[in-house]
C-alpha cells in the first residue's frame, strides 16, 4: 500500500512538470463532459417557468418545511434551552470527561463552515441577485429542523463498538429504526444507500469543492489569474495540499488536525469580525444593501426566473453550506454521551443558524454593500470566492491574504471531517479493517488534488448531484423514523416543565 | 466519625506529605479521608470528529489509571494506617472539581500540597492552590 502511495504521488510529480502547461487544461476538459453527464443524470431539473428547478431543492425544502411543522416549530421552541445546553447547564459534573455538547457543536460547525460561507454565498448573489440571500436566511431557519431530527436520531441509533468507540450517523439510524417498525430489509437497504451516498458525496462537497476554491483564493493573492505564477499549476498546489490532507489522515499525524481544530474556531469569528468592520465602512450602503435582500427576493432584476429563481438558488446555496438534510452531523453529534438523544437535537439546530443565518448572511453582506457603493462592482469574470475576495479588498486592501490563509484553513478542517464522515460510511459497507480504511483514505487524497484542477461550474455540478445523493436515503428516513423524535421531544419537554429535567449549575 | 477531610492528590511530592498529614489528622479526630484526583479538562475545548468518537473509551481508561496506579497504592497505606478511606476520580478544572467536590461529600475542610511553583510560572499559569484557596467552601489547609 505504501509503495501504491509512493508511486501515486511522486510519479506523476516527477513526470509533470515537463507539460505542466497542458495538466490543468488537459484534466479539466477529461472531467468535463463527465461532470456534465452527472450533472444531468443525478441533478435532475425540472422547468418551473423560466428557472429551472432542481430535483434535490425542492427535496430538501419540502423536508425542512415538513419538519419544521411536524416538530411545532422546534427551531424557535428549543433555541434557548439549546444555548443553555451548551453553556453546559444541564451538564452532570459526574459525567465530566465526556464529549461535551459544545464539543460536538465545535466539531460539527467547523466541518460545515467552509468554503461554501464564503464563496457559495458569491455564487448565490450572483446567479440570484441580493434576494438570494432572503431564501438563503428562510432556508437556513428550515433547516434548523431538519438538523435536529437527524442529529437526534444518530445519538439514539449509534453503535458501541467494543473498543469503546461510537460509531453513529444516517446509515445506522435508518438501519436499525427501520428495523425497530418491522422493515428490517428496507432499513438495510436505505442505510446501505446512505453509505454509499456519503462515501461518494464525501468527495465533492467535503472535498473537491473545498480544495478548488482554496486553490481560486490562493492564486488570487499571489497575483491573480492572470499574472500568478500558480495559476496554471492547480496540479502542484492540488497535490502539495492531497499530501498534508494525507498526512494527517493516513499517516496518523494529529498535531495538524489538533492545530487546525483549534485555529478554525478563532478563524470564523475573525472573518465575521472583520466582515462586519467592512460592512460598516460602507455605511451609507447597508439600509439600501438590505432592502435589496428583501425586494430582491420578491422582484428580482436581471434573475433568471425571477423570484422563483432567486429562491432556489439561495435554498440551494444554503442547504450546502449548512448541510441540513445530508445528515453529515449527525455522525460527529453521535459521539455525545446522554440520556436524552432529543438534547443533541436540540444543540444542532443552533448549526444552521451559526453557519448560514450569521456567517451567510454577513458575507451577503459584505458583498450587497459593496455593490451598491460600486455599481457594476465585480460584476465581470469574477466568481466565488473571488467575488467576496474583492468585496472585502475595496475596504481593506491588505484582507486577501489573510481571507486566503482562512480559506485554506476552512477547506482544511472542512476536508478532515468529511474525510471522517466518509471513512464511516464506506466502513459501514466494509466494516473497520485498516486495508480498506487506508484505500478509501487514498482516494480521498485524490480527488483533494483533482480538485484544484478542474474548474468550479464542473465542481459545483457533481458536487450538488452527489448532495442529492446522499440526501435521497436520508430525508427518506426522516420521514419515517420523525414520529419517533416527536415522541422523545415532547416527553422531555413536559418533563422539563414538570421540573423533572433540572439545570445541574445554580446561576 | 463525624467529619471527612478531602484531599487533593495528584502524584507530586506535596501532595504526598499533603495526605501524610491528613492521615494524620484524620486519626487524632476520628475522620474520614477522600482521596481526589481531578484530570484537568475542559468541555470547551475543540477536537476532530475521530477524537470525539473515541472519547468515551479514552475517559474510562483514563479514570481506570487514575484509581488503580495512582490512588489505589495511597488508599492502602492509609488503609494500613487505620483511617477509612474513599477514591473519587474526576474531570474538570482542578480547582473549581475540588471545591465542588468538598460539597459533594460534605468534606469540613480540604488538603492540598503546595508545589512551590515560582512566582513567574504562578503568575503565568495561575496555581491550583491559590485559585482553590480563593473558591473553596470550607477551610483549606496548604500542607508545605
Amino acid at each position: 500500500m505504501k509503495r501504491l502511495l509512493t508511486s501515486i504521488f511522486v510519479f506523476p510529480m516527477l513526470s509533470l512538470p515537463a507539460y505542466a502547461q497542458g495538466i490543468d487544461e488537459t484534466i479539466n476538459s477529461a472531467t468535463a463532459p463527465i461532470a456534465k453527464f452527472i450533472g444531468q443524470v443525478v441533478f435532475f431539473k425540472i422547468p418551473v417557468g423560466e428557472a429551472d428547478l432542481p430535483l434535490v431543492v425542492l427535496w430538501l425544502v419540502v423536508g425542512a418545511v415538513f419538519f419544521t411543522f411536524y416538530m411545532g416549530f422546534v427551531n424557535i421552541r428549543g433555541f434557548k434551552h439549546a444555548i443553555e445546553l451548551v453553556r453546559g447547564d444541564y451538564s452532570d459534573p459526574k459525567s465530566a470527561g465526556e464529549v461535551s455538547h459544545f464539543q460536538a457543536l465545535a466539531t460539527a460547525v467547523s466541518g460545515t463552515v467552509g468554503i461554501g460561507n464564503i464563496g457559495g454565498v458569491a455564487v448565490a448573489v450572483t446567479v440570484g441577485g441580493p434576494g438570494a440571500t432572503f431564501w438563503l436566511i428562510v432556508a437556513g431557519f428550515l433547516g434548523m429542523s431538519t438538523k435536529f431530527v437527524e442529529c437526534t436520531l444518530g445519538v439514539k441509533y449509534r453503535t458501541e463498538n467494543p473498543d469503546g468507540s461510537v460509531s453513529g450517523g444516517p446509515m445506522y439510524y435508518l438501519d436499525k429504526g427501520f428495523a425497530e417498525r418491522g422493515m428490517a430489509g428496507f432499513g438495510k437497504f436505505m442505510g446501505t444507500f446512505y453509505a454509499i451516498g456519503i462515501f461518494i458525496g464525501a468527495l465533492g462537497i467535503g472535498n473537491m469543492f473545498q480544495s478548488n476554491q482554496a486553490f481560486v483564493q490562493f492564486v488570487n493573492v499571489t497575483g491573480g489569474a492572470a499574472d500568478s505564477w500558480f495559476a496554471d499549476k492547480g496540479w502542484l498546489f492540488g497535490t502539495v495540499m492531497a499530501l498534508v490532507v494525507g498526512a494527517v489522515i493516513i499517516g496518523g499525524i494529529k498535531s495538524i488536525a489538533k492545530v487546525t481544530e483549534k485555529v478554525v474556531p478563532f478563524m470564523a469569528v475573525f472573518y465575521c469580525v472583520f466582515a462586519l468592520i467592512v460592512i460598516f465602512m460602507n455605511y451609507d450602503a447597508i439600509p439600501q444593501a438590505i432592502a435589496n435582500i428583501f425586494t430582491g427576493a420578491w422582484s428580482p432584476e436581471g434573475v433568471v426566473g425571477g423570484a422563483l429563481g432567486a429562491l432556489i438558488i439561495g435554498f440551494q446555496r444554503a442547504v450546502f453550506s449548512n448541510e441540513a438534510g445530508i445528515g453529515s452531523a449527525s455522525i460527529a453529534h453521535s459521539a455525545v454521551r446522554t440520556n436524552e438523544p432529543v438534547t443533541e437535537g436540540f444543540v444542532s439546530l443552533l448549526e444552521p443558524f451559526i453557519d448560514t443565518i450569521v456567517i451567510c448572511t454577513i458575507t451577503a453582506l459584505v458583498i450587497g454593500t459593496a455593490q451598491v457603493a460600486e455599481p457594476g462592482f465585480a460584476l465581470v469574470g469574477v466568481q466565488g470566492i473571488a467575488m467576496t475576495s474583492a468585496a472585502f479588498e475595496r475596504e481593506i486592501s491588505w484582507f486577501p491574504i489573510p481571507l486566503a490563509f482562512a480559506a485554506l484553513l476552512f477547506a482544511f478542517s472542512t476536508m478532515i471531517s468529511w474525510s471522517y464522515y466518509g471513512l464511516k460510511g464506506w466502513s459501514y459497507l466494509f466494516g473497520e479493517s485498516l486495508k480498506m480504511d487506508r484505500l478509501y483514505k487514498l482516494i480521498f487524497c485524490i480527488f483533494v488534488a483533482l480538485g484544484s484542477m478542474v474548474q468550479l461550474g464542473p465542481i459545483l455540478d457533481i458536487s450538488d448531484a452527489l448532495v442529492f445523493l446522499i440526501a435521497v436515503p436520508n430525508i427518506l428516513g426522516l420521514y419515517f423514523l420523525a414520529p419517533i423524535v416527536k415522541r422523545e421531544m415532547d416527553s422531555y419537554f413536559s418533563r422539563i416543565k414538570s421540573g423533572e429535567i433540572r439545570k445541574f449549575k445554580q446561576a | 466519625m463525624d467529619s471527612t477531610f478531602l484531599v487533593a492528590v495528584d502524584g507530586s511530592e506535596g501532595s504526598d506529605r499533603a495526605i501524610e498529614f491528613a492521615t494524620e489528622r484524620a486519626l487524632a479526630g476520628k475522620a474520614k479521608l477522600v482521596l481526589a484526583y481531578v484530570i484537568e479538562w475542559s468541555p470547551y475545548s475543540f477536537h476532530t470528529p475521530e477524537e470525539l468518537a473515541e472519547r468515551h473509551g479514552r475517559r474510562e481508561e483514563e479514570i481506570e489509571r487514575a484509581q488503580t496506579k495512582l490512588l489505589g497504592p495511597v488508599a492502602e497505606s492509609v488503609k494500613a494506617k487505620g483511617a477509612e478511606v474513599e477514591q473519587i476520580v474526576r474531570h474538570g478544572h482542578t480547582a473549581q472539581t475540588l471545591a465542588d467536590l468538598a460539597g459533594e461529600v460534605g468534606a469540613s475542610q480540604i488538603f492540598i500540597g503546595r508545589k512551590g511553583e515560582s512566582r513567574v510560572a504562578a503568575l503565568l499559569f495561575g496555581s491550583v492552590t491559590a485559585s482553590l484557596v480563593q473558591t473553596s467552601p470550607v477551610p483549606v489547609t496548604v500542607v508545605p
